[in-house]
């Protein structure tokens, strides 16, 4: 017979003001089965799980019950007060009086009658409950990073700094990310590959850091502390090995008409190139589609002029396997496609050009080295106006709900370094609002404004098009009321940035969540930012939600502390609520199996005892814990009844229902 | 339960929701967190994943006498274990036509994608389905004389 206790929590006044506690107490105590029941304050206190622990003990209880928030908040709380009393802890059910209770009602009558409910149907399953040992698994030693921007080389270096080994995969030939890309940076306006390039050669000559360039996840298996993941290292047709960045090659590739991604496409770039100067690992990739001799047969000049002979035509894509016990996923963003936004004119001309666009345009590596020229025809702009929120808060459908939240403070930097080395140059921003929160943001943009006499233009731009060769930025200003028109010599568009789109497969593969935007989502909101809900697996930068530079890289630190926090321990606990088939049942159909997304079940021959001293071999299913994530997809699927979650057995969530519907 | 319910007053149906741990539950600790309110008479039951549900419990809640059940689940291709809400959609369709050959109204029974994010829309589709049930009026159908005999 069981014994259960219940205690019900007020939670201060959160539950106490609409929920009757002390009459939930009391009419609870005459359940049947309930040998204890009492409230308190605060169950989840010091004092409160004393309270607990000393009932479980002097009632000799072997279930119970707490009525109080969220199980997803404090479940584990009393399992432990449960386990320390030494009570089995999946001998815990929480029911959930605050979330689903008291904060929704405003009757207290109701609420009361509610709250009732709510435990009797708790009381109801922990009868069923039965004592659950949590597994243990180990912990491999090692963590993968995926993307090698500045998120992932932060997160790597961190962890490599705590004594562990760590793998960058990078889909491009070098890492760096966007923030190769950017020349100055806000609110300091020092040089990007300044602060950056020490950090990328700091990984590739960290002895525990290895980068593998040009590369992708093709395949994840496992779990947290034991993932098994497949990698795919591209064909550069460059031996790694033997490159020693001597970029002969580039000098004597014929082949010059490639667009050059790292300068947005706004020059073009050789077939065999490094992508820029400092690039980590300083190796040369040949884009096959536009090399010669793997499209005509006839060229292979790169091979006869590199002395340490790497080029190497026929190298195929080779994949490895390697194994892990935490990921990060830190792959980033792109800024959006403006195919939505023809109002704007970017396609149609060559002088409407994007943020990052302009960032090549004024860096001194960059197409124009430096000098700010615009693309059409390579004069000096006298005129440019920006454009704010291009496909930023957009409930139209056409761009982002949400805010891109770096783009106020870029184009105020972008505004200040043109007026600084431009004088001359008259310069305009329209904006919605100018969203610049932040140690030392705020005064970064006055000084735009104040310092620098940059025009900021409150208003919409309804459309931009060309006027005898000048781009008309047709817009209202709201402030004076009226419509305005700019003649311009260049248009800048802040376009909304969004996760680089193959974070889709990156989600898929890692059994990880994505929104509406394809942002990962983290596990919890406020309290656990950097964890994804799939453990073992931590998010860090953009691919998480828009960020500048300073939250990337807290974010990337934070993520670091959380996988060393892992990676430190030697076997970690596995969550013990998995399926398990009941094998005088189970007829070996198969069906489970082809379920379950985690590949956890087999199939086994047993031999079972008939009686009589006759034996029979028969197949059935069987579930590896360590694997099984506790879905119970199988379960339903089962057509013989056999497979069960436990901790939410079919007989559990059946007395819950029943609990629920008896009045 | 005597001792706190009042004599039946207007027609308030019972409702059971099965709303998964990953989204819809947390959603409906959103909705309390953000003091968004729904009628009382919904009473969750949380669940790893919406294809945990077998429509053996929906029957099970109208035997029992609820007079709604509603499914709550990730967003198709958001689900916490890859694809557990492709197969509850599947399942769920093949027992609205079950449901209908028995006769009850397909109106009583709902899957609902709703995530962890959205409290808000938790709260109103709580308000919804509440609202659907009771112009539906009282599931006489399925519900099993031994169960309501107390009243
Ligand atoms: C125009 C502009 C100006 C900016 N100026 C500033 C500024 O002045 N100051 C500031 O603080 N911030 C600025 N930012 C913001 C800054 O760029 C970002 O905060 C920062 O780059 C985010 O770093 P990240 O590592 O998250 O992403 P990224 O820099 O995008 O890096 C992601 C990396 O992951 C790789 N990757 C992607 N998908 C995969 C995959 N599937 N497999 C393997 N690898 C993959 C990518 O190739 C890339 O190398 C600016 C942004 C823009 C657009
Ligand atoms: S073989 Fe290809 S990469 Fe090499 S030089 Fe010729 S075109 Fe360039
Ligand atoms: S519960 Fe889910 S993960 Fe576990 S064996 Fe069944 S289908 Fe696979």
């Amino acid at each position: 017979m069981q014994r259960i206790g219940v205690f019900i929590c007020w939670c201060g006044s959160n539950i106490a003001a609409t929920v009757d506690v002390e009459k939930v107490a009391e009419v609870i105590k005459n359940e049947p089965g309930v040998v204890f029941s009492t409230n308190y304050q605060y169950m989840c206190s010091e004092n409160g799980q004393q309270l607990i622990k000393q009932a479980i003990k002097e009632h000799n209880l072997t279930g119970i019950v707490i009525g109080a928030c969220s199980p997803r908040m404090h479940e584990a709380t009393f399992r432990k007060a449960a386990e320390a009393a030494g009570l089995n802890p999946y001998m815990v059910e929480v029911a959930n009086i605050r979330e689903h209770c008291s904060w929704i009602h405003k009757d207290m009558e109701e609420a009361t009658e509610k709250a009732v409910i709510l435990v009797r149907t708790a009381i109801a399953k922990v009868k069923l409950n039965a004592p659950l040992t949590a597994g243990e698994s180990p912990v491999i030693k090692r963590a993968l990073v995926i993307g090698g921007g500045i998120a992932g080389i932060q997160a790597a270096l961190d962890i490599a700094d705590a004594g562990f080994e760590v793998d960058i995969v990078e889909k491009n030939s070098t890492i760096g990310g966007r923030m190769a890309q950017i020349d100055k940076t806000f609110p300091t306006l020092d040089c990007s590959a300044c602060i950056l390039t020490p950090k990328m050669v700091d990984c590739a000559q960290h002895e525990k850091i290895d980068i593998l360039s040009y590369s992708e996840i093709e395949e994840v298996k496992g779990f947290v502390g034991n993932f098994s993941v497949k990698i795919r290292r591209k064909a550069r047709y460059v031996d790694e090995t033997k490159c020693t960045g001597c970029k002969l090659c580039m000098e004597k590739c014929p082949s010059k008409k490639g667009l050059n991604e790292f300068n947005m496409n706004l020059n073009t770039r050789t077939a065999i190139h490094i992508p820029f100067a400092q690039a980590i690992p300083n190796v040369a990739v040949i884009d096959a589609s536009q090399c010669l001799k793997m499209k005509t047969g006839k060229c292979g000049i790169c091979q006869k002029f590199c002395d340490v002979g790497a080029i190497d035509f026929e190298q195929k894509d080779t994949f490895i396997d390697r194994q892990y016990g935490a990921i990060v996923v830190a792959t980033g963003f792109k800024p959006i496609d403006l195919d939505n936004f023809n109002e704007y004119g970017y396609h149609d001309n060559k002088d409407v050009v994007t943020s990052l666009e302009l960032e090549r345009l004024m860096n001194a590596a960059g197409p124009t080295n430096g000098v700010l020229l615009r693309p059409s025809d390579g004069k000096h702009p006298k005129v440019i106006t920006f454009i704010q929120c291009v496909g930023s808060r957009d409930t139209s459908g056409c761009g982002k709900p949400y805010c891109s939240k770096i783009c106020c403070m870029y184009t105020a930097k972008h505004a200040m370094l043109i007026r600084e080395k431009y004088p001359d140059t008259e310069v305009h921003v329209f904006y919605i609002d100018v969203r610049t929160p932040g140690k030392n943001y705020d005064e970064f943009f006055r000084r735009a404004v104040e310092q620098y006499g940059v025009d900021y233009i409150k208003g919409m731009v309804g459309k931009v098009y060309n006027e005898n060769g000048k781009l008309m930025v047709q817009g209202s200003n709201l402030i004076d009321n009226e419509q305005i028109t700019i003649e311009s010599d260049l248009v800048v568009l802040a376009a909304a940035i969004e996760p680089e789109p193959s974070v889709r497969k990156i989600a898929t593969l890692l059994t990880t969540s994505i929104d509406t935007n394809n942002f990962l989502t983290e596990s919890h909101a406020k309290l656990c930012p950097v964890e994804s809900p799939t453990a073992g697996v931590f998010l860090a930068g953009v691919c998480q939600g828009p960020k500048d530079i300073l939250e990337t890289v807290s974010q990337a630190s934070a993520c670091a502390a959380k996988v060393i926090g892992l990676l430190v321990k030697d076997k970690l606990k596995s969550n013990p609520c998995v399926a398990m088939p009941d094998e005088m049942m189970c007829n070996g159909c198969s069906q489970c199996a082809n379920v379950c997304a985690y590949g956890a079940i087999s199939y086994v021959d047993k031999e079972f005892r008939l009686g009589g001293g006759k034996t029979e071999v028969r197949r059935v299913a069987s579930v590896n814990p360590a694997v099984c994530q506790g879905c119970g997809a199988c379960t339903v699927t089962c057509p013989s009844g056999a497979m069960d979650l436990k901790g939410f057995s079919s007989k559990q969530i059946m007395s819950e229902v029943e609990a629920i519907c008896k009045m | 339960m005597q001792d706190v319910t009042t004599e039946k007053k207007e027609f308030t149906p019972t409702i059971v929701a099965f709303c998964c741990n990953w989204c819809s539950y947390a959603g409906a600790d959103l909705a309390g967190s953000s003091r968004l309110t729904y009628p009382a008479n919904v009473k969750i039951i949380r669940v790893p994943c919406s294809c945990r549900v077998n429509p053996m419990f929906v029957l099970k809640a109208f035997q029992q006498g609820a007079d709604g059940v509603i499914l709550c689940g990730c967003h198709p291709g958001d689900c916490h274990y890859v694809t557990g809400n492709y197969y509850t959609r599947r399942r769920m369709a093949l027992l609205y036509s079950f449901l209908n050959y028995m006769g009850i109204e397909k109106e009583r029974t709902r899957v609902e994608w709703v995530s962890a994010a959205e409290g808000a829309r938790f709260a109103a589709v709580m308000n919804d389905f509440v609202k659907q049930v009771t112009d539906l009026g009282e599931n006489k159908r399925l519900t099993d004389l031994r169960v309501k005999e107390g009243e």
